[in-house]
């Protein structure tokens, strides 16, 4: 049971506290939108991937399989991507760039300043643009937050990953804070 | 030196804001609801104590400079009682209310699954309403994502007390969504 009492306890993670607080839920939604889905170098659902491994590393069920399987649905890959990106990827077809990427987000997700010069400069090899990390820091940053927010009021949420098909999908495909 | 070019000369989160105007609209949002904008029983004052004392935990310079500063003059000019906030939340001059709530921003910015039901209801016992709890929880959140931000990115943090007073000041007076003064032009002593 959530720390609060929700309007609708039947809404899983996130989405019981945005009906909870409209006020609040509209920005939330705005930047998930704006980080995810809105113009940058990296696609959705390379995106999607920083966001579900640095909410994995955070220990949050809801976040880690909610974007694990938008990220399957914008690449076409099926649910088993879910369980890869706990393994850290180790046999998926991601480039390089995105992978120097995610150790930049695992930094930020220890603490900003985890962040080095040798961290940036590996992903400025694999080509990575400044925007790029500007994008990855900040889809970390902002999923230390959500994370914490989803687990710190005690939110419930589905456990097998097929419970997370549908919610992917709209996720990748209409988006957040549209229904 | 920022890890990144962000082409302008504002410090911390300003230079990012400035640098992706896309991210920064939504961000500004949010951090205007959470510590500016009316609220229904805590004060701006009480939620800029949150967010500074998180940004401390955090070892963010400038968020904790920033928030602090903005929090003294929300408070009336009251430097003391920020200054007791970080140094020892359980005996500062602030509501055991207040404390009850700083202890569960504390639980999160360690990490959300750390907040426990014996927290909430130490806040609750206290006065701690549902919406309180909320807006506690989500404040101490975001700045474990603002904090996260400045640092990550290693922008410039000037160590400078007059221009986070400075800074502060106007932020207390007209919220987030104003433009940024440039520290060039700001009249320091």
């Amino acid at each position: 049971m959530a720390h609060i009492k929700l309007n609708n306890e039947e809404l899983p993670g996130i989405r019981g506290l945005l009906d909870f607080r409209p006020e609040t839920a509209k920005p939330l939604l705005a930047l998930a939108e704006t980080l995810l889905r809105g113009e940058s170098g990296l696609s959705s659902g390379e995106r999607e991937i920083i966001a579900a491994s640095v909410s994995f590393k955070n220990d949050c069920h809801f976040c880690h399989t909610s974007h694990a399987a938008a990220a399957a649905a914008h690449l076409q890959t099926g649910l088993g991507l879910i369980d890869e990106i706990k393994a850290g990827l180790p046999d998926t077809p991601v480039s390089d760039k995105l992978r120097a990427l995610l150790n930049v987000a695992h930094q930020v997700q220890k603490g900003g300043k985890h962040v080095t010069d040798d961290d940036v400069a590996a992903a400025r090899t694999a080509g990575a643009t400044d925007q790029e990390i500007h994008d990855t820091v900040l889809i970390a940053a902002a999923f230390c937050m959500f994370n914490r927010y989803v687990d710190g009021l005690a939110t419930w949420a589905p456990q097998p990953n097929e419970a997370y098909k549908e919610m992917g999908e709209r996720m990748a495909f209409v988006g957040y804070g549209k229904s | 030196m920022p890890h990144i070019n962000l082409s302008n000369d504002y410090p911390g989160i300003r230079s990012l804001f400035v640098y992706r105007p896309e991210t920064a609209k939504p961000l500004n949002d949010l951090v205007q609801v959470l510590l500016h904008d009316p609220h229904p029983t805590l004060p701006a004052g009480e939620r800029e104590l949150i967010a500074t004392y998180v940004s401390n935990l955090n070892t963010c310079y400038y968020c904790t400079n920033i928030h602090g500063a903005i929090a003294k003059h929300q408070l009336g000019n009251d430097a003391e009682t920020v200054k007791a906030v970080l140094t020892d939340a359980d005996t500062a001059p602030v509501s055991d209310k207040l404390k009850a709530l700083l202890r569960i921003a504390a639980k999160v910015q360690s990490g959300g699954k750390n907040v426990t039901e014996q927290d909430v209801s130490a806040a609750r016992e206290q006065g701690a309403t549902d919406i309180e709890i909320h807006d506690t929880v989500l404040i101490a959140a975001a700045f474990c994502m603002y904090n996260r931000y400045v640092d990550g990115l290693a922008t410039w943090q000037p160590h400078n007390d007059e221009l986070y007073d400075k800074m502060g000041e106007q932020r207390a007076r007209e919220g987030y969504g104003t433009p940024p003064i440039k520290v060039s032009e700001m009249k320091l002593t």
